[in-house]
């Protein structure tokens, strides 16, 4: 287990939210998670088990930016 | 795709896995283990492991809901499919697997049984309303990440009085399993464990937090990284081992920030305590019963268990015997050293689940291979 | 002469099958106007074909695909081009093609005709006349609403020798286009998995794009149209039949978004996905950038790229390269991709 894919939610309706992944498009029950429309949920067998934290995303791959082109050094 | 794509970046993969290769000196090794199915398949999915230098050695674990589901729970479940007033709904993963005489869902379906592939437990309710003459059985399977939804089902059922559903069900729990690999070692008790370190269960954690693995750091003392499941996740996640490791720690670190918070997903926790209870034991394949490890349906929700309501029998059923399986889920031998690996027991006659699951170990070393 | 079919309201019934006036009503309303020929419209019990000096080339095909209209095409449109594409792997140009078909009892009529329609065009566009047909109807449950068998028939001039044995080493592999469309459009179009997008199969002719690149006089080893089982299937078929090895850059694969999506949803791999409207091509190294430029003029491979080349490693018959370095086997399938939660 698991497999469970990052998709945008392109609306929402009650429980229910469309989320969006690379053109498609599925109904997915929002029951467990609290999001709104333009976040990315995990989405598994149907539901959103979980929201992605942007700004953490953020942070690791800044992170990995940085250990492949270290920030000069040299003081000029 | 946005947060799939970043993470399969191969500067980022390069970096990473020369930093391991730098980490890595400890002249006994590294004997690692990601306990996930869907980690087991995503290392070899991206020829992850001939990458890895060769002090490091991943163990693949048990956790692949369908392999560890005993033969007797498989028997059952095609003997519900088979009844002429059931359909039977359940996830791709599970129509091939196969049951005693290699009896699969499929193979009940080429003789007759109504059964439907679903991708959530939500459609097999829908498939309920629309088949008011007949039984909708869900054949309910997978760990933490998995039963929160059939939760959600089961608590949408009850509260709209749905007459014809019921679930199968047989789901696991992730820390008895790993309490019992830990515990067993070698198979000889107290003998020190099979791993020097774990990569933890992304999805699982999303839902049950990252609490619900101390004691792995506290009572076995090994460190347990939680990981997600794209190459720079899994990779990140080995070098946070290797530091521990390096270092003598044994914490519980997360690498899945984006995704798991410590306290996990607490809505889905409260519905699954409500909508399950937690059985005595359970037998796992591999591993024989193990206690407090897997949920069957709370009374409260008994019109809904069809176990109950098609008073299931389950039989004294056993693994062929030339399978191996139970020695590969608990990491003690490697799918290439099964004796009938890749011979008689391949994906097209699996003999054990292990070969036939999309994440069972065997069959992502068959089906991606060993390439050095 | 028998009244017209009511072709708008009504269903095929048992008595269309049984040969007599009533199954000659079904070729004569329905099929035979969509399929006019010379050869056909004489309605003799055999097509008499004058044939001109050649190889010929022959391939059978039978449709069972459900559902019978999916996005981008139907059953009838995928016969006619499954069986034209056959025939110009082998580097032939498809002529003629004869079909069956055995129908369900209850078919509505509008729905016949709907692909007749649609064959009719198929047919028209890859240059290939249909001068034979025949009907049967079977009981209810007895057919999946319709099967389809072609055949379709094609000359190939003497100095042509294509064939999955003629893979040597350090020959390069070519895709003519995206790969994939048509399994995930079907797929993505499977009621129970409740998923909405714009994918559409790529089933079409692509004789014309195999003329074009014959004209093009590079030496060309092998070609495949990578049906059931994907890309991946057909390239160890390939290197199996020629033994030898292939190697592949997953980088250099062509393939949509909204199939990768898919993919990715659905726990499978775009590999194994069938492509209706693609073909593979494995030349010698040397004519590979201008076969792949003839391709590339043409519009049906615009999309064309080399994705690898076949190595002396006969024992693994096809290894994908990821984009750091990586490297796995791609082994044949067991039955069909089956999407999956774990």
């Amino acid at each position: 287990m698991c497999l469970a894919i990052p998709a945008r939610i392109s609306s929402i309706s009650g429980d229910m939210a469309t989320v969006e992944l690379g053109g498609v498009e599925r109904e997915v029950s929002l029951a467990l998670v609290d999001a709104a429309v333009g976040d990315y949920v995990i989405v598994h067998v149907g539901i959103a088990i979980s929201k992605l934290d942007e700004d953490e995303a953020a942070r690791t791959l800044a992170l990995f930016a940085e250990l492949n082109n270290p920030p000069d050094e040299t003081s000029s | 795709m946005k947060f799939i794509d970043e993470y399969r970046d191969s500067e980022v993969i390069r970096s990473l896995l020369s930093q391991i290769s730098e980490e890595a000196v400890r002249e006994e090794g590294y004997r690692l283990m990601e306990f996930c199915g869907g980690h087991t398949h995503a290392f070899y999915r991206y020829g992850l492991l001939p990458l890895l230098p060769e002090r490091v050695t991943m163990v693949h674990g048990p956790g692949c809901p369908v392999c560890v589901l005993p033969i007797s729970r498989i028997d059952a479940a095609v003997t519900l499919a088979a009844r002429e007033d059931v359909i039977f709904c359940s996830y791709g993963d599970m129509l091939r697997v196969p049951g005693s005489d290699g009896k699969s869902l499929l193979k009940a379906k080429a003789e007759g049984a109504d059964v439907r592939m679903i991708y959530s437990p939500l459609d097999a309710l829908k498939l309920a309303d629309q088949n008011p003459g007949s039984q909708v059985v869900f054949f309910a399977v997978g760990f933490e990440t998995t039963a929160p939804a059939t939760a959600l089902a089961l608590k949408q059922a009850f509260a709209r009085k749905i007459p014809n559903f019921t679930v199968f069900c047989n789901h696991v729990l992730t820390p008895p399993a790993m309490r019992a690999i830990l515990e067993h070692g070698d198979g000889e008790p107290g003998e020190g464990s099979v791993v020097d370190g774990i990569v933890g269960p992304g999805h699982v954690s999303a839902i049950i937090g990252c609490d619900a693995y101390r004691f792995v750091a506290e009572e076995n003392r090994i460190p347990l990284v939680i990981s997600g499941f794209e190459p720079v996740d899994l990779l990140e996640s080995i070098l946070m081992l290797l530091h521990q490791i390096n270092e003598g720690a044994a914490e519980i670190e997360n690498q899945y920030v984006r995704v798991v918070k410590d306290e996990g997903n607490l809505q889905a926790i409260r519905l699954m305590d409500e909508v399950f209870e937690l059985r005595g034991s359970f037998e796992w394949r591999g591993f024989g019963m193990l206690p407090d490890s897997a949920q069957k349906i709370s009374s409260k929700y008994a019109p809904f268990d069809a176990e109950l309501k098609f008073q299931v029998q389950f039989s004294e059923a056993h693994d062929h015997r030339a399978c191996q399986c139970a020695d590969v889920l608990r990491g003690l031998i490697q799918p290439e050293q099964c004796t009938v690996f890749a011979k008689v027991c391949t994906p097209e006659n699996p003999l054990g689940a292990c070969m036939v699951s999309s994440e069972g170990a065997c069959a992502a070393a068959y089906s991606y291979g060993g390439i050095s | 002469m028998s009244r017209k079919l009511d072709i708008e309201h009504g269903f095929v019934d048992l008595s269309f099958g049984a040969g007599g006036i009533a199954s000659a009503q079904l070729t004569r309303d329905i099929f035979s106007p969509e399929f006019s020929n010379p050869i056909l419209d004489r309605m003799e019990d055999g097509a008499v074909i004058d044939m001109p000096d050649g190889r010929l080339v022959v391939s059978t095909d039978s449709h069972v695909i459900s559902p019978i209209f999916f996005p981008g095409g139907d059953i009838g449109s995928l016969a006619i081009h499954g069986s034209v594409n056959d025939v110009a792997m082998m580097g032939a140009k498809p002529l003629h093609m004869s079909v069956g078909f055995i129908i369900e009892e209850g078919v509505p009529f509008s729905t016949l005709k709907r692909i007749a329609i649609s064959m009719g065009a198929a047919a028209r566009e890859a240059g290939v006349s249909i001068v034979a047909a025949d009907t049967k109807v079977v009981k209810k449950g007895e057919a999946d609403q319709l099967y389809i068998t072609s055949t379709c028939f094609g000359l190939v001039s003497e100095d042509i020798h294509v064939g999955a044995d003629r893979a040597r080493e350090g020959d390069r592999v070519i895709v003519s286009g995206f790969i994939g469309d048509h399994g995930a459009a079907v797929m993505a179009s499977r009621e129970e998995l409740s998923l909405t997008s714009n994918l559409k199969s790529d089933s079409q002719s692509v004789s014309d794009l195999v003329a074009a690149m014959l004209a093009s006089g590079t030496d060309i080893h092998v070609m495949r149209d990578p049906t059931r089982g994907g890309l991946a299937t057909s390239l160890n078929e390939i290197a199996t039949t020629s033994a030898v090895g292939i190697e592949i850059d997953e980088a250099a694969i062509p393939v949509r978004e909204g199939v990768r999506a898919v993919s990715e949803l659905l726990g499978l791999d775009p590999l194994y996905f069938a492509c209706e409207g693609r073909l593979l091509v494995i030349c010698p190294a040397e004519g590979a950038e201008a076969l792949l430029a003839c391709m590339r003029q043409h519009a049906k491979g615009e999309d064309a790229a080399i994705i690898g080349e076949v190595t002396g490693r006969p024992d693994i018959p096809l290894i994908l390269r990821s984009t750091f370095g990586g490297s796995r086997i791609v082994s044949m399938l067991t039955g069909d991709q089956m999407p999956r939660i774990c």
